[in-house]
Protein backbone atom coordinates (compact mmCIF):
# COMPACT_ATOMS: atom_id res chain seq x y z
CA UNK A 1 0.00 0.00 0.00
CA UNK A 2 1.30 3.44 -0.81
CA UNK A 3 2.51 5.36 2.21
CA UNK A 4 0.90 8.71 2.76
CA UNK A 5 3.71 11.19 2.37
CA UNK A 6 2.55 14.72 2.79
CA UNK A 7 4.94 16.58 0.55
CA UNK A 8 3.19 19.86 1.21
CA UNK A 9 3.83 19.60 4.91
CA UNK A 10 7.58 19.20 4.62
CA UNK A 11 9.40 22.16 6.16
CA UNK A 12 10.27 24.83 3.63
CA UNK A 13 14.02 25.29 3.30
CA UNK A 14 13.87 28.64 1.61
CA UNK A 15 15.85 31.34 3.38
CA UNK A 16 13.73 34.33 4.41
CA UNK A 17 14.43 37.55 2.51
CA UNK A 18 15.98 39.27 5.52
CA UNK A 19 18.65 36.58 5.93
CA UNK A 20 19.54 36.37 2.26
CA UNK A 21 22.83 38.10 1.42
CA UNK A 22 22.56 41.35 -0.51
CA UNK A 23 23.16 40.84 -4.24
CA UNK A 24 26.54 41.75 -5.70
CA UNK A 25 24.80 43.60 -8.49
CA UNK A 26 21.20 44.56 -8.80
CA UNK A 27 19.22 46.12 -11.61
CA UNK A 28 15.83 47.77 -11.18
CA UNK A 29 13.53 49.08 -13.86
CA UNK A 30 16.29 49.34 -16.42
CA UNK A 31 15.14 50.89 -19.69
CA UNK A 32 17.46 51.60 -22.58
CA UNK A 33 17.11 53.33 -25.94
CA UNK A 34 19.31 53.31 -29.02
CA UNK A 35 18.15 56.65 -30.42
CA UNK A 36 14.37 56.31 -30.77
CA UNK A 37 14.35 52.56 -30.50
CA UNK A 38 13.82 51.09 -27.06
CA UNK A 39 15.99 48.04 -26.49
CA UNK A 40 15.31 47.23 -22.83
CA UNK A 41 12.03 47.43 -20.93
CA UNK A 42 11.86 47.58 -17.13
CA UNK A 43 14.45 44.91 -16.47
CA UNK A 44 14.80 43.81 -12.83
CA UNK A 45 17.58 41.36 -12.08
CA UNK A 46 19.85 40.48 -9.15
CA UNK A 47 23.25 38.84 -9.41
CA UNK A 48 24.29 37.05 -6.20
CA UNK A 49 27.91 37.16 -5.06
CA UNK A 50 30.09 34.25 -6.25
CA UNK A 51 27.41 32.98 -8.57
CA UNK A 52 27.14 32.65 -12.32
CA UNK A 53 24.12 34.18 -14.01
CA UNK A 54 23.48 33.20 -17.62
CA UNK A 55 21.58 35.51 -19.94
CA UNK A 56 19.89 33.69 -22.81
CA UNK A 57 17.49 34.60 -25.58
CA UNK A 58 17.25 34.96 -29.35
CA UNK A 59 19.40 37.46 -31.26
CA UNK A 60 18.35 41.01 -30.64
CA UNK A 61 16.57 40.21 -27.37
CA UNK A 62 18.66 42.69 -25.38
CA UNK A 63 20.81 40.26 -23.40
CA UNK A 64 24.15 41.73 -24.57
CA UNK A 65 22.75 45.24 -24.23
CA UNK A 66 21.80 44.47 -20.64
CA UNK A 67 25.21 42.93 -19.97
CA UNK A 68 26.91 46.07 -21.23
CA UNK A 69 24.78 48.20 -18.88
CA UNK A 70 26.48 46.50 -15.96
CA UNK A 71 29.81 48.22 -16.59
CA UNK A 72 28.49 51.15 -18.59
CA UNK A 73 29.96 49.93 -21.87
CA UNK A 74 26.87 51.36 -23.56
CA UNK A 75 28.07 54.86 -22.60
CA UNK A 76 30.47 54.63 -25.53
CA UNK A 77 27.63 54.20 -28.05
CA UNK A 78 26.25 57.40 -29.59
CA UNK A 79 22.57 57.98 -28.98
CA UNK A 80 22.34 55.31 -26.32
CA UNK A 81 20.35 56.34 -23.28
CA UNK A 82 19.96 54.29 -20.09
CA UNK A 83 17.38 54.77 -17.38
CA UNK A 84 16.87 52.89 -14.12
CA UNK A 85 18.88 51.81 -11.17
CA UNK A 86 21.93 49.55 -11.39
CA UNK A 87 23.91 48.92 -8.26
CA UNK A 88 27.22 47.29 -7.45
CA UNK A 89 27.45 46.51 -3.73
CA UNK A 90 24.45 48.78 -3.29
CA UNK A 91 26.20 51.72 -4.94
CA UNK A 92 24.55 53.32 -7.98
CA UNK A 93 27.00 52.81 -10.86
CA UNK A 94 25.33 55.53 -12.93
CA UNK A 95 25.85 58.09 -10.17
CA UNK A 96 27.73 61.18 -11.30
CA UNK A 97 30.47 60.59 -8.72
CA UNK A 98 31.36 57.21 -10.22
CA UNK A 99 34.67 56.98 -12.07
CA UNK A 100 33.87 54.84 -15.11
CA UNK A 101 37.46 53.63 -15.48
CA UNK A 102 37.41 52.46 -11.89
CA UNK A 103 33.99 50.87 -12.42
CA UNK A 104 35.31 48.86 -15.36
CA UNK A 105 38.19 47.66 -13.23
CA UNK A 106 35.64 46.36 -10.73
CA UNK A 107 33.39 44.98 -13.46
CA UNK A 108 35.63 43.43 -16.09
CA UNK A 109 34.65 42.06 -19.46
CA UNK A 110 35.54 39.21 -21.81
CA UNK A 111 34.28 39.39 -25.39
CA UNK A 112 33.09 36.96 -28.01
CA UNK A 113 36.23 37.08 -30.13
CA UNK A 114 39.49 36.86 -28.21
CA UNK A 115 41.05 40.32 -28.51
CA UNK A 116 44.52 40.27 -26.99
CA UNK A 117 46.50 43.51 -27.31
CA UNK A 118 49.22 43.37 -29.97
CA UNK A 119 51.74 42.95 -27.22
CA UNK A 120 53.51 40.11 -25.45
CA UNK A 121 51.63 37.63 -23.31
CA UNK A 122 53.21 39.20 -20.24
CA UNK A 123 52.25 42.75 -21.25
CA UNK A 124 48.68 41.72 -22.03
CA UNK A 125 48.23 40.70 -18.40
CA UNK A 126 50.41 43.44 -16.84
CA UNK A 127 48.75 46.26 -18.79
CA UNK A 128 45.67 46.63 -16.54
CA UNK A 129 47.55 46.54 -13.23
CA UNK A 130 49.99 49.08 -14.70
CA UNK A 131 47.39 51.69 -15.67
CA UNK A 132 45.57 51.18 -12.38
CA UNK A 133 48.83 51.34 -10.43
CA UNK A 134 48.27 48.00 -8.76
CA UNK A 135 51.95 47.01 -8.63
CA UNK A 136 55.04 48.91 -7.54
CA UNK A 137 57.90 46.92 -9.00
CA UNK A 138 58.88 44.16 -11.39
CA UNK A 139 58.54 41.45 -8.73
CA UNK A 140 54.98 42.50 -7.97
CA UNK A 141 54.10 42.60 -11.67
CA UNK A 142 55.65 39.18 -12.12
CA UNK A 143 53.50 37.86 -9.31
CA UNK A 144 50.26 39.35 -10.68
CA UNK A 145 51.02 37.98 -14.15
CA UNK A 146 51.75 34.52 -12.81
CA UNK A 147 48.70 34.40 -10.50
CA UNK A 148 46.39 35.70 -13.20
CA UNK A 149 47.67 33.26 -15.82
CA UNK A 150 47.33 30.44 -13.30
CA UNK A 151 43.84 31.65 -12.44
CA UNK A 152 42.96 31.51 -16.12
CA UNK A 153 44.44 28.03 -16.42
CA UNK A 154 47.01 29.18 -18.95
CA UNK A 155 50.25 29.37 -16.94
CA UNK A 156 51.50 25.85 -17.67
CA UNK A 157 51.08 26.41 -21.40
CA UNK A 158 52.82 29.81 -21.62
CA UNK A 159 55.22 30.05 -18.66
CA UNK A 160 58.26 29.58 -20.92
CA UNK A 161 57.18 32.04 -23.61
CA UNK A 162 55.79 35.07 -21.83
CA UNK A 163 57.58 37.44 -24.17
CA UNK A 164 55.91 36.06 -27.30
CA UNK A 165 53.02 38.00 -28.82
CA UNK A 166 49.59 37.30 -27.33
CA UNK A 167 48.09 36.70 -30.74
CA UNK A 168 50.56 33.89 -31.45
CA UNK A 169 48.45 31.69 -29.17
CA UNK A 170 45.59 29.47 -30.30
CA UNK A 171 42.02 30.83 -30.14
CA UNK A 172 41.21 29.06 -26.89
CA UNK A 173 44.48 30.16 -25.33
CA UNK A 174 43.89 33.74 -26.48
CA UNK A 175 40.49 33.71 -24.78
CA UNK A 176 42.04 32.44 -21.57
CA UNK A 177 44.67 35.18 -21.94
CA UNK A 178 41.82 37.69 -22.10
CA UNK A 179 40.36 36.15 -18.96
CA UNK A 180 43.78 36.42 -17.27
CA UNK A 181 43.88 40.05 -18.37
CA UNK A 182 40.40 40.60 -16.90
CA UNK A 183 41.23 39.06 -13.53
CA UNK A 184 44.67 40.73 -13.28
CA UNK A 185 43.03 43.93 -12.01
CA UNK A 186 41.22 42.02 -9.24
CA UNK A 187 37.66 42.77 -10.34
CA UNK A 188 34.52 41.90 -8.37
CA UNK A 189 32.41 40.97 -11.35
CA UNK A 190 33.35 39.51 -14.74
CA UNK A 191 31.00 39.97 -17.67
CA UNK A 192 31.36 37.49 -20.50
CA UNK A 193 29.72 38.07 -23.85
CA UNK A 194 29.56 34.72 -25.64
CA UNK A 195 33.12 33.84 -24.58
CA UNK A 196 33.12 30.43 -26.28
CA UNK A 197 31.29 31.00 -29.53
CA UNK A 198 34.53 31.27 -31.50
CA UNK A 199 36.13 28.27 -29.82
CA UNK A 200 36.26 24.54 -30.51
CA UNK A 201 34.63 22.06 -28.08
CA UNK A 202 37.84 21.33 -26.17
CA UNK A 203 38.75 25.01 -25.72
CA UNK A 204 35.11 25.58 -24.73
CA UNK A 205 35.27 22.85 -22.10
CA UNK A 206 38.39 24.46 -20.65
CA UNK A 207 36.68 27.84 -20.39
CA UNK A 208 33.60 26.27 -18.80
CA UNK A 209 35.79 24.49 -16.27
CA UNK A 210 37.52 27.79 -15.64
CA UNK A 211 34.23 29.66 -15.12
CA UNK A 212 33.38 27.22 -12.36
CA UNK A 213 36.74 27.89 -10.66
CA UNK A 214 36.54 31.65 -11.14
CA UNK A 215 33.21 31.65 -9.37
CA UNK A 216 35.04 31.02 -6.08
CA UNK A 217 36.56 34.49 -6.29
CA UNK A 218 34.40 36.47 -8.67
CA UNK A 219 30.80 37.02 -9.61
CA UNK A 220 30.09 36.19 -13.23
CA UNK A 221 27.43 37.22 -15.70
CA UNK A 222 27.57 35.41 -19.03
CA UNK A 223 25.69 35.84 -22.29
CA UNK A 224 25.54 32.67 -24.33
CA UNK A 225 23.68 31.30 -27.31
CA UNK A 226 24.58 27.80 -26.30
CA UNK A 227 21.80 26.69 -23.97
CA UNK A 228 23.56 23.54 -22.84
CA UNK A 229 26.40 25.81 -21.82
CA UNK A 230 24.09 28.09 -19.86
CA UNK A 231 22.64 25.01 -18.18
CA UNK A 232 26.10 23.73 -17.31
CA UNK A 233 27.88 26.81 -16.01
CA UNK A 234 25.25 28.94 -14.30
CA UNK A 235 23.25 28.84 -11.09
CA UNK A 236 20.65 31.31 -12.30
CA UNK A 237 19.35 31.86 -15.81
CA UNK A 238 17.57 34.88 -17.24
CA UNK A 239 15.59 34.57 -20.45
CA UNK A 240 15.18 37.76 -22.49
CA UNK A 241 12.84 38.39 -25.38
CA UNK A 242 12.35 41.63 -27.32
CA UNK A 243 14.05 43.66 -24.59
CA UNK A 244 12.03 42.21 -21.76
CA UNK A 245 13.14 39.85 -19.04
CA UNK A 246 10.61 37.05 -19.47
CA UNK A 247 11.78 34.63 -16.82
CA UNK A 248 14.54 34.57 -14.23
CA UNK A 249 15.08 31.60 -11.98
CA UNK A 250 17.28 28.74 -10.83
CA UNK A 251 19.03 27.25 -13.84
CA UNK A 252 17.83 23.73 -12.96
CA UNK A 253 14.25 24.90 -12.95
CA UNK A 254 14.51 26.98 -16.14
CA UNK A 255 15.84 24.05 -18.16
CA UNK A 256 13.71 21.27 -16.72
CA UNK A 257 10.48 23.06 -15.88
CA UNK A 258 10.22 26.65 -17.13
CA UNK A 259 7.18 28.57 -15.94
CA UNK A 260 6.68 30.78 -18.98
CA UNK A 261 5.45 29.55 -22.34
CA UNK A 262 7.99 31.70 -24.18
CA UNK A 263 10.88 30.25 -22.19
CA UNK A 264 9.69 26.73 -22.87
CA UNK A 265 9.28 27.41 -26.58
CA UNK A 266 12.74 28.94 -26.82
CA UNK A 267 14.75 26.37 -24.90
CA UNK A 268 13.04 23.43 -26.56
CA UNK A 269 13.52 24.80 -30.06
CA UNK A 270 9.93 25.76 -30.75
CA UNK A 271 10.46 29.48 -31.17
CA UNK A 272 9.33 31.08 -34.34
CA UNK B 1 -2.58 20.28 -28.31
CA UNK B 2 -1.47 19.21 -24.82
CA UNK B 3 -1.03 21.80 -22.10
CA UNK B 4 1.85 22.03 -19.67
CA UNK B 5 2.26 24.47 -16.78
CA UNK B 6 3.95 26.80 -19.20
CA UNK B 7 1.38 26.44 -21.97
CA UNK B 8 0.66 24.22 -24.94
CA UNK B 9 3.25 21.99 -26.54
CA UNK B 10 3.86 23.48 -29.97
CA UNK B 11 5.73 22.11 -32.97
CA UNK B 12 9.52 22.25 -33.09
CA UNK B 13 11.34 24.46 -35.58
CA UNK B 14 13.11 21.33 -36.78
CA UNK B 15 10.39 19.03 -38.06
CA UNK B 16 12.38 15.82 -37.69
CA UNK B 17 12.56 16.53 -33.94
CA UNK B 18 8.77 16.24 -33.81
CA UNK B 19 9.03 12.95 -35.71
CA UNK B 20 11.48 11.67 -33.09
CA UNK B 21 9.20 12.67 -30.25
CA UNK B 22 6.21 11.09 -31.98
CA UNK B 23 8.12 7.88 -32.44
CA UNK B 24 8.79 7.70 -28.71
CA UNK B 25 5.14 8.29 -27.87
CA UNK B 26 4.10 5.75 -30.50
CA UNK B 27 6.39 3.05 -29.09
CA UNK B 28 4.98 3.57 -25.60
CA UNK B 29 1.44 3.44 -26.99
CA UNK B 30 2.19 0.28 -28.94
CA UNK B 31 3.81 -1.34 -25.95
CA UNK B 32 0.93 -0.26 -23.75
CA UNK B 33 -1.63 -1.70 -26.17
CA UNK B 34 0.03 -5.11 -26.03
CA UNK B 35 0.39 -5.04 -22.24
CA UNK B 36 -3.26 -4.06 -21.94
CA UNK B 37 -4.20 -7.14 -24.02
CA UNK B 38 -1.85 -9.30 -21.98
CA UNK B 39 -3.59 -8.26 -18.78
CA UNK B 40 -6.97 -8.81 -20.46
CA UNK B 41 -5.98 -12.33 -21.56
CA UNK B 42 -4.61 -13.09 -18.11
CA UNK B 43 -7.92 -11.91 -16.62
CA UNK B 44 -9.84 -14.12 -19.02
CA UNK B 45 -7.57 -17.05 -18.24
CA UNK B 46 -8.13 -16.55 -14.55
CA UNK B 47 -11.88 -15.96 -14.71
CA UNK B 48 -12.65 -18.85 -17.03
CA UNK B 49 -9.77 -21.17 -16.34
CA UNK B 50 -8.92 -20.65 -20.00
CA UNK B 51 -5.60 -22.38 -20.62
CA UNK B 52 -5.46 -21.27 -24.23
CA UNK B 53 -5.65 -17.60 -23.20
CA UNK B 54 -2.92 -18.27 -20.63
CA UNK B 55 -0.63 -19.75 -23.29
CA UNK B 56 -1.26 -16.75 -25.53
CA UNK B 57 0.00 -14.45 -22.78
CA UNK B 58 3.19 -16.44 -22.39
CA UNK B 59 3.80 -16.63 -26.14
CA UNK B 60 3.37 -12.88 -26.67
CA UNK B 61 5.68 -11.71 -23.90
CA UNK B 62 8.77 -11.39 -26.16
CA UNK B 63 6.88 -8.72 -28.15
CA UNK B 64 6.74 -6.51 -25.09
CA UNK B 65 10.43 -6.99 -24.38
CA UNK B 66 11.33 -6.22 -27.98
CA UNK B 67 9.35 -2.98 -27.89
CA UNK B 68 11.01 -1.94 -24.66
CA UNK B 69 14.39 -2.48 -26.25
CA UNK B 70 13.39 -0.42 -29.29
CA UNK B 71 12.14 2.36 -27.08
CA UNK B 72 15.41 2.42 -25.13
CA UNK B 73 17.41 2.70 -28.32
CA UNK B 74 15.20 5.42 -29.75
CA UNK B 75 15.24 7.46 -26.55
CA UNK B 76 19.03 7.24 -26.25
CA UNK B 77 19.44 8.31 -29.86
CA UNK B 78 17.13 11.30 -29.43
CA UNK B 79 18.87 12.34 -26.21
CA UNK B 80 22.22 12.18 -28.00
CA UNK B 81 21.30 14.13 -31.10
CA UNK B 82 18.75 16.65 -29.76
CA UNK B 83 19.93 17.40 -26.22
CA UNK B 84 16.31 17.92 -25.21
CA UNK B 85 15.26 20.41 -22.56
CA UNK B 86 12.19 21.04 -20.40
CA UNK B 87 9.02 19.30 -21.66
CA UNK B 88 10.91 17.29 -24.30
CA UNK B 89 13.41 16.09 -21.73
CA UNK B 90 10.63 15.16 -19.35
CA UNK B 91 8.72 13.26 -22.06
CA UNK B 92 11.78 11.23 -23.01
CA UNK B 93 12.97 10.54 -19.47
CA UNK B 94 9.48 9.49 -18.42
CA UNK B 95 9.05 7.31 -21.54
CA UNK B 96 12.11 5.38 -20.39
CA UNK B 97 10.58 4.86 -16.95
CA UNK B 98 7.05 4.15 -18.20
CA UNK B 99 8.35 1.48 -20.57
CA UNK B 100 9.98 -0.12 -17.58
CA UNK B 101 6.65 -0.15 -15.72
CA UNK B 102 4.87 -1.59 -18.77
CA UNK B 103 7.45 -4.31 -19.13
CA UNK B 104 6.98 -5.30 -15.48
CA UNK B 105 3.18 -5.34 -15.93
CA UNK B 106 3.68 -7.67 -18.89
CA UNK B 107 5.81 -9.96 -16.72
CA UNK B 108 3.13 -10.07 -14.03
CA UNK B 109 0.54 -11.02 -16.66
CA UNK B 110 2.85 -13.89 -17.68
CA UNK B 111 3.23 -14.98 -14.04
CA UNK B 112 -0.54 -15.02 -13.68
CA UNK B 113 -0.88 -17.05 -16.88
CA UNK B 114 1.64 -19.62 -15.68
CA UNK B 115 -0.14 -20.02 -12.36
CA UNK B 116 -3.52 -20.37 -14.09
CA UNK B 117 -2.11 -23.25 -16.16
CA UNK B 118 -0.82 -24.92 -13.01
CA UNK B 119 -4.14 -24.46 -11.25
CA UNK B 120 -5.91 -26.54 -13.88
CA UNK B 121 -4.20 -29.71 -12.67
CA UNK B 122 -4.86 -29.11 -8.99
CA UNK B 123 -7.71 -29.56 -6.51
CA UNK B 124 -10.56 -27.42 -7.76
CA UNK B 125 -11.65 -24.59 -5.53
CA UNK B 126 -14.75 -22.56 -6.05
CA UNK B 127 -14.21 -19.35 -8.01
CA UNK B 128 -13.51 -16.23 -6.00
CA UNK B 129 -15.59 -13.31 -7.35
CA UNK B 130 -13.50 -10.64 -5.59
CA UNK B 131 -10.46 -11.92 -7.39
CA UNK B 132 -12.10 -11.73 -10.81
CA UNK B 133 -13.33 -8.27 -9.92
CA UNK B 134 -9.84 -7.27 -8.85
CA UNK B 135 -8.47 -8.56 -12.09
CA UNK B 136 -11.01 -6.54 -14.08
CA UNK B 137 -10.20 -3.45 -12.03
CA UNK B 138 -6.54 -3.81 -12.91
CA UNK B 139 -7.34 -4.29 -16.55
CA UNK B 140 -9.42 -1.09 -16.48
CA UNK B 141 -6.63 0.81 -14.75
CA UNK B 142 -4.14 -0.27 -17.40
CA UNK B 143 -6.52 0.79 -20.15
CA UNK B 144 -7.29 4.15 -18.56
CA UNK B 145 -3.69 4.98 -17.73
CA UNK B 146 -2.76 4.44 -21.36
CA UNK B 147 -5.60 6.71 -22.45
CA UNK B 148 -4.29 9.32 -20.00
CA UNK B 149 -0.80 8.93 -21.46
CA UNK B 150 -1.98 9.30 -25.03
CA UNK B 151 -4.14 12.31 -24.12
CA UNK B 152 -1.31 13.65 -21.91
CA UNK B 153 -3.99 14.26 -19.34
CA UNK B 154 -2.68 14.41 -15.77
CA UNK B 155 -6.22 14.64 -14.33
CA UNK B 156 -7.18 11.36 -15.95
CA UNK B 157 -3.92 9.89 -14.67
CA UNK B 158 -4.69 11.17 -11.19
CA UNK B 159 -8.09 9.44 -11.29
CA UNK B 160 -6.37 6.13 -12.03
CA UNK B 161 -3.84 6.81 -9.30
CA UNK B 162 -6.62 7.16 -6.75
CA UNK B 163 -8.26 3.90 -7.84
CA UNK B 164 -5.27 1.87 -6.73
CA UNK B 165 -6.63 1.97 -3.21
CA UNK B 166 -9.61 -0.13 -4.33
CA UNK B 167 -7.28 -2.74 -5.78
CA UNK B 168 -5.32 -2.80 -2.55
CA UNK B 169 -8.52 -3.30 -0.57
CA UNK B 170 -9.65 -6.10 -2.90
CA UNK B 171 -6.23 -7.69 -2.52
CA UNK B 172 -6.55 -7.72 1.26
CA UNK B 173 -10.00 -9.21 1.10
CA UNK B 174 -8.94 -11.93 -1.37
CA UNK B 175 -6.05 -12.78 0.89
CA UNK B 176 -8.32 -13.20 3.90
CA UNK B 177 -10.78 -15.30 1.95
CA UNK B 178 -8.07 -17.65 0.72
CA UNK B 179 -6.70 -17.94 4.21
CA UNK B 180 -10.01 -19.30 5.46
CA UNK B 181 -10.11 -21.89 2.64
CA UNK B 182 -6.67 -23.07 3.57
CA UNK B 183 -7.67 -23.39 7.21
CA UNK B 184 -10.76 -25.35 6.24
CA UNK B 185 -9.02 -27.85 4.02
CA UNK B 186 -5.25 -28.43 3.83
CA UNK B 187 -5.61 -30.01 0.37
CA UNK B 188 -6.46 -26.57 -0.91
CA UNK B 189 -3.24 -25.04 0.33
CA UNK B 190 -1.36 -25.53 -2.95
CA UNK B 191 -4.00 -23.97 -5.25
CA UNK B 192 -4.69 -21.24 -2.71
CA UNK B 193 -1.01 -20.32 -2.59
CA UNK B 194 -1.09 -20.03 -6.38
CA UNK B 195 -4.12 -17.78 -6.12
CA UNK B 196 -2.46 -15.65 -3.46
CA UNK B 197 0.46 -15.14 -5.80
CA UNK B 198 -1.91 -14.27 -8.62
CA UNK B 199 -3.62 -11.71 -6.40
CA UNK B 200 -0.23 -10.28 -5.49
CA UNK B 201 0.66 -10.02 -9.18
CA UNK B 202 -2.59 -8.21 -9.88
CA UNK B 203 -1.95 -5.84 -7.03
CA UNK B 204 1.51 -5.13 -8.46
CA UNK B 205 0.00 -4.41 -11.88
CA UNK B 206 -2.17 -1.81 -10.16
CA UNK B 207 0.89 -0.33 -8.46
CA UNK B 208 2.68 0.03 -11.78
CA UNK B 209 -0.37 1.76 -13.22
CA UNK B 210 -0.11 4.30 -10.39
CA UNK B 211 3.61 4.64 -11.07
CA UNK B 212 2.75 5.54 -14.65
CA UNK B 213 0.17 8.03 -13.35
CA UNK B 214 2.89 9.75 -11.32
CA UNK B 215 5.13 9.88 -14.38
CA UNK B 216 2.40 11.39 -16.52
CA UNK B 217 1.90 14.02 -13.85
CA UNK B 218 5.63 14.80 -13.74
CA UNK B 219 5.87 14.77 -17.53
CA UNK B 220 3.23 17.49 -17.83
CA UNK B 221 3.64 19.49 -14.62
CA UNK B 222 7.34 18.98 -13.91
CA UNK B 223 6.72 18.32 -10.22
CA UNK B 224 5.73 15.47 -7.91
CA UNK B 225 2.20 14.33 -7.37
CA UNK B 226 0.76 15.23 -3.96
CA UNK B 227 0.75 11.83 -2.25
CA UNK B 228 -2.05 12.38 0.21
CA UNK B 229 -4.40 9.78 -1.29
CA UNK B 230 -5.24 8.17 2.04
CA UNK B 231 -6.32 11.48 3.55
CA UNK B 232 -8.82 12.24 0.86
CA UNK B 233 -10.80 9.14 1.57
Amino acid sequence: MATAIKVNELPKTEVPAAQRPAPKMSARKVNLWYGQKQALFDVDLDVAKNSVVALIGPSGCGKSTFLRCLNRMNDTIDGCRTQGDIRLDDRDIYDRSVDVVQLRRQVGMVFQKPNPFPKSIYENVAYGPRIHGLAANKAEFDEIVETSLKGAGLWNEVADRLSQPGNSLSGGQQQRLCIARAIAVAPDVILMDEPCSALDPIATAKIEELIDELRQHFTICIVTHNMQQAARVSQKTAFFHLGKLIEFGDTDQIFTNPKQQMTQDYITGRFG
Amino acid sequence: MSMTESGPIKKHLVRSYDDDMEQITRLITEMGAIVEQQVAFATQALAEGDEHAARTVIDRDPQVDALEERLDQTAIRVLAIRQPMAIDLRIIAMALKISNDLERMGDYAVNIAKRVIRLQSQTRIRPIPTMVMMSEMCQEMVKDILDAYIARDPDKAMAVWKRDQEVDNAHNSVFRELLTYMLEDPRKITPCIDLIFIAKNLERIGDHATNIAEKIHYMIHGDEINRSRDDEK
